[in-house]
């Protein structure tokens, strides 16, 4: 599709089809129709309803404040649009260029695009994870079983887990004043994400607000009783605790199984893209009609060596959608890149914790403002000199200036004082559990000998 | 380059004689977006340079950071959180907020607009029939500062008294040494201590008492940051009296100046009283009632657009410049209700984003859309009308209309 002819009669009357009908995949399909795209639009989605959000899944939702079935995101226009609910797409084919439904049904399309997101990574041992009162937090299904079971008024609650979902958890269940215990692998809360320091202030915190917070240690099994509910969790340092609720928070597993032989660069670690959410394809090269957005994307990040980076960020899925969106209906010449500086929220144990920027990419943290006791600062993170990150505990007004400190690969450590300077303002290791993606197993290898015969297959297919 | 002296264009715009339409000379201005004066200060007068300073750590509020002492009369006093740096500024702040609204206080604003609503159809019953009306002192005056007092607890019978200090301060705020009689700045200095003494005495008289106005609540106050001292909540009360008032009046009176001369909005208006809401932002952006922040210090270097703004110097930030910028709003001179991601500077940014912009909001929302309902073929009876002397905090000092 390159003539200016070819893509006002797509604009026009093409066909579009959004596979994951939920927070990318609506904001796109919205994007699609204000960019003036009027031709088809089909919405496939192995999810029943109205597309939610999810960040209120373990925030509000869980408090009760609200209902399960209150988080709908909201309509910013109509999208003209035909919904395919509730059966998942189980293959796509690029040689016809359709989308195969798991009930045998096929979608043409003209473009496509992916945004099948994440899965709530469940507990190891499948009969285990079937127990009464072992639960994941994904869904709104998920958030709704869990609410219940925390109004039930469990004697304790385990949370598996101490990334940000897990601490969330953690810190509902002590503003309902329900004991709970947080086992967690590495050193302390966040760690994967934030690093040591933060991940210190994190235990504090926990600690502070009552949470049995244990470190470095690993649930082994979760032991049921005879009714088949959940009662009793094992460490590998041979304790165990009792309790009614398990809430396994061990992060997300990427929807790309259904891409298996669809030949793009799909994977574990999601669905690469260029900057401008276009697919690539096994070979890694681009794709013209196939784009991704959202958590399934793993998309190069020119501030960051053009990594490639995938996000489970809110903000990232409503960006990258408006982008693809975009550049599905967009000349060549005419195309964005997605260039935005990642940003995050949660809010746990009476914090608005926010950050900028990729707090991973650093190998140094200094808090540059406030007070760390006071659980009131902004810390910046540095990468060879240069800030690459900043995490704000109840400081976020000022992640504006780190973003752009961020943007303009300004000097690490900050060099000048402000007024809310900490006393002891020095850079120190950040100091990461170590590379969480890596271990996996190859996922593809090469073949070929000449320049023109080489070719990559994926592992699975070439086994 | 962005830095070039460009004193004259500063001066003229702080002269009197720009006050009704400083606008071109803020074009004039944006043509060197950081500039520095002969005395050494900055000024900043573009939409980007303005956000991104308005958000950088090392900009003081505190004006004892400067090298060169000001001389206003609001620099010799215990300091308000206004004029403050984190962390006290953040703690005297949350100590107020927790008194005037979310979280602690959720729906304080929202639950006025029943009395807002019936002080502003009080103040209209009373000049209905009449065919001239000052639209500052019949309405736009009167309105907010009975609202500020009865938040604050301190009797509205008391206004004359403070209305004299409350003008003696904001006269002083840009008092030049060089160009003013030394009178403007004792007057100032004077009106200080008054309105400090007047709202200590109602301070002594709230301790241990029950109540629900902000001055009793602040002197009985027990959170999880403490009390406020004695001498903070005067500080406090000082600060919320003058800021709750002063810019309110005028953007009531710029609104109804504004509607004026622009009659197919006023009668669109009319028709869809909704509209109200973006135009009330519109107005914040178009004719807003505080033009400069003038006294920010350079608590250590800082860099904009590539200019490196020594430690100490005094630095003058043009928000009614850079909200009227061509290269963050589309054909800014133009007023447009319907204009789209309207970020404008009205309220300041950062840290010291206005505290009461949502009742500011309301107050005008309820006061323009009456006015427009029940005033009868308004006329302006001089236009431009008279200005108040302050280039700073900026508006007509009369408004006169006749009606039909
Ligand atoms: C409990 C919780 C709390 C969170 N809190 C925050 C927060 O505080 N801040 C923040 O920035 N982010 C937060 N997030 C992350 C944020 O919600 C995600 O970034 C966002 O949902 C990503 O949207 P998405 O559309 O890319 O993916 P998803 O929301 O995961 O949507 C993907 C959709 O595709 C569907 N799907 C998958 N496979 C198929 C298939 N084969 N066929 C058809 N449909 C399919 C899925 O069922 C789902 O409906 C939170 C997430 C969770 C779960
Ligand atoms: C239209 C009316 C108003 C306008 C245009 C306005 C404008 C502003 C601006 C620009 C600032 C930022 C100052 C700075 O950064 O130094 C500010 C701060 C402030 N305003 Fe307003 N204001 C208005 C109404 C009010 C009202 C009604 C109140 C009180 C109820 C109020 C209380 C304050 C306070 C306390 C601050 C200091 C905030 C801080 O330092 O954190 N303002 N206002």
């Amino acid at each position: 599709m390159t003539s200016a002819d070819t893509l006002k009669g797509f604009k026009r009357d093409g066909r579009v089809v959004i596979v994951g009908a939920s927070l990318a995949g609506l904001r796109a399909a919205e994007a699609l129709r204000d960019e003036g795209f009027t031709g088809s639009l089909t919405m496939i989605g192995d999810e029943l309803g109205e597309p939610y959000d999810r960040p209120p899944l373990s925030k509000q939702v869980l408090t009760g404040w609200v209902p399960a079935g209150g988080t709908t995101l909201p309509r910013r226009r109509d999208i003209n649009a035909e919904w395919l609910l509730g059966v998942p797409a189980d293959g796509l084919d690029l040689a016809t260029n359709h989308v195969h439904l798991a009930d045998g049904r096929e979608v043409p399309f003209d473009r496509v695009l992916i945004s099948t997101g994440v899965r709530a990574r469940p507990w190891f041992v499948e009969a285990e994870a079937a127990l009464d009162g072992v639960f994941v937090v994904r869904t709104r299904e998920d958030a709704d079983g869990l609410q219940r079971a925390l109004a039930a008024g469990p004697s304790r609650v385990l949370v598996i887990g101490a990334g940000f979902t897990g601490s969330e958890i953690a810190s509902i269940c002590r503003e309902r004043d329900i004991p709970v215990t947080v086992a967690e692998l590495a050193s302390a809360p966040l760690v994967g994400a934030l690093g040591a320091v933060i991940g210190d202030v994190a235990a504090d915190m926990q600690r502070a607000h009552g949470v049995d917070l244990r470190c470095g240690v690993k649930v082994t099994q979760l032991e049921g009783d005879a009714q088949g509910r959940f009662h009793r969790a094992h460490f590998d340092d041979g304790s165990t605790i009792d309790a009614d609720v398990a809430v396994v928070a061990l992060g997300g597993i990427r929807n790309t199984e259904w891409l298996r032989d669809s030949g793009l660069a799909a994977g574990p670690w999601g669905i690469a893209c260029d900057t401008g959410c276009r697919a690539l394809d096994l070979n890694g090269l681009i794709t013209d009609d196939i784009f991704v957005a959202g958590d399934v994307a793993r998309c190069p990040n020119p501030i960051y060596e053009y990594r490639l980076i995938s996000l489970e960020h809110w903000v990232n899925a409503v960006e990258q959608a408006q982008v693809a969106a975009h550049n599905m209906v967009s000349a060549q010449a005419d195309r964005w890149p997605h260039l935005s500086i990642p940003t995050f929220w949660s809010i746990q144990f009476g914090v608005n914790i926010k950050s900028v920027g990729v707090p991973t990419f650093a190998d140094e943290v200094v808090v540059t403002q406030g007070s760390v006791p006071d659980h009131r600062f902004v810390a910046a993170y540095g990468y060879q000199g240069r800030v690459t990150a900043a995490v704000s505990f109840n400081n976020a007004k000022w992640l504006d200036h780190y973003r752009q400190l961020i943007e303009t690969a300004a000097p690490f450590p900050p060099p000048c004082p402000t007024p809310d300077e900490p006393v002891d303002a020095k850079p120190v290791p950040v100091d990461f559990p170590g590379p969480t993606l890596l271990a996996q197993g190859a996922t593809v290898v090469v073949t070929g000998h000449d320049p023109s015969e080489r070719r990559v297959t994926a592992a699975w297919q070439h086994r | 380059m962005t830095t070039t002296e460009s004193p004259d264009i500063l001066r003229r715009i702080l002269d009197y004689s720009a006050r009704a339409d400083p606008y071109p000379l803020y074009s004039e201005l944006r043509e060197t977006p950081v500039a520095l004066q002969e005395d050494g200060s900055y000024v900043i007068s573009t939409y980007r340079e303005l956000t991104g300073i308005l958000h950088d750590p090392h900009l003081s509020s505190d004006v004892r950071n400067l090298s060169r002492p000001m001389a206003a009369a609001e620099a010799r006093t215990t300091p308000s959180f206004i004029n403050l740096d984190p962390p006290e500024h953040d703690r005297l702040r949350r100590l107020a907020m927790r008194h005037f609204g979310p979280p602690h206080t959720p729906g304080l604003v929202t639950g006025m607009e029943p009395d807002l609503t019936a002080t502003v159809s009080g103040l209209i019953d009373d000049f209905a029939d009449k065919q001239q009306i000052d639209i500052v002192e019949d309405f736009a005056y009167p309105f907010p500062v009975t609202v500020i007092c009865h938040l604050l607890g301190v009797p509205r019978e008391d206004e004359p008294q403070f209305h004299v200090w409350v003008n003696a301060i904001i006269d002083s705020l840009d008092y030049d040494p060089k160009t003013d009689p030394k009178e403007k700045l004792d007057n100032g200095m004077q009106a200080t201590t008054d309105l400090r003494e007047y709202l200590g005495g109602l301070l002594e008289q709230r301790h241990g008492r029950p109540g629900d106005d902000l001055l009793t609540r602040l002197a009985n106050d027990d959170g999880p940051d403490g009390r406020m001292t004695d001498d903070e909540i005067v500080s406090t009360a000082n600060l919320l009296l003058i800021a709750g008032h002063e810019t309110t009046v005028n953007l009531i009176t710029n609104g109804m100046l504004t509607l004026l001369r622009h009659p197919q909005v006023l009668q669109r208006l009319r028709d869809e009283p909704d509209l109200i809401v973006p135009l009330v932002e519109e107005l914040l952006r178009y004719e807003p009632p505080v033009h400069i922040i003038p006294w920010r210090a350079a608590y250590s270097d800082i860099t904009v657009a590539d200019t490196v703004i020594p430690k100490g110097s005094q630095i003058m930030l043009m928000l009614a410049s850079g909200s009227r910028d061509p290269d963050r709003f589309h054909d800014p001179d133009r007023f447009d209700p319907d204009r789209q991601d309207n970020q404008h500077l009205g309220f300041g940014s950062g840290i010291h984003l206005c505290f009461g912009g949502p009742l500011a909001r309301l107050e005008t929302q309820i006061a323009l859309t009456e006015l427009v309902r029940r005033l009868n073929r308004p006329r302006l009876v001089a236009d431009p009308p008279p200005y108040r002397p302050s280039p700073i905090l900026r508006g007509p000092i009369h408004l006169h209309i006749e009606q039909s």
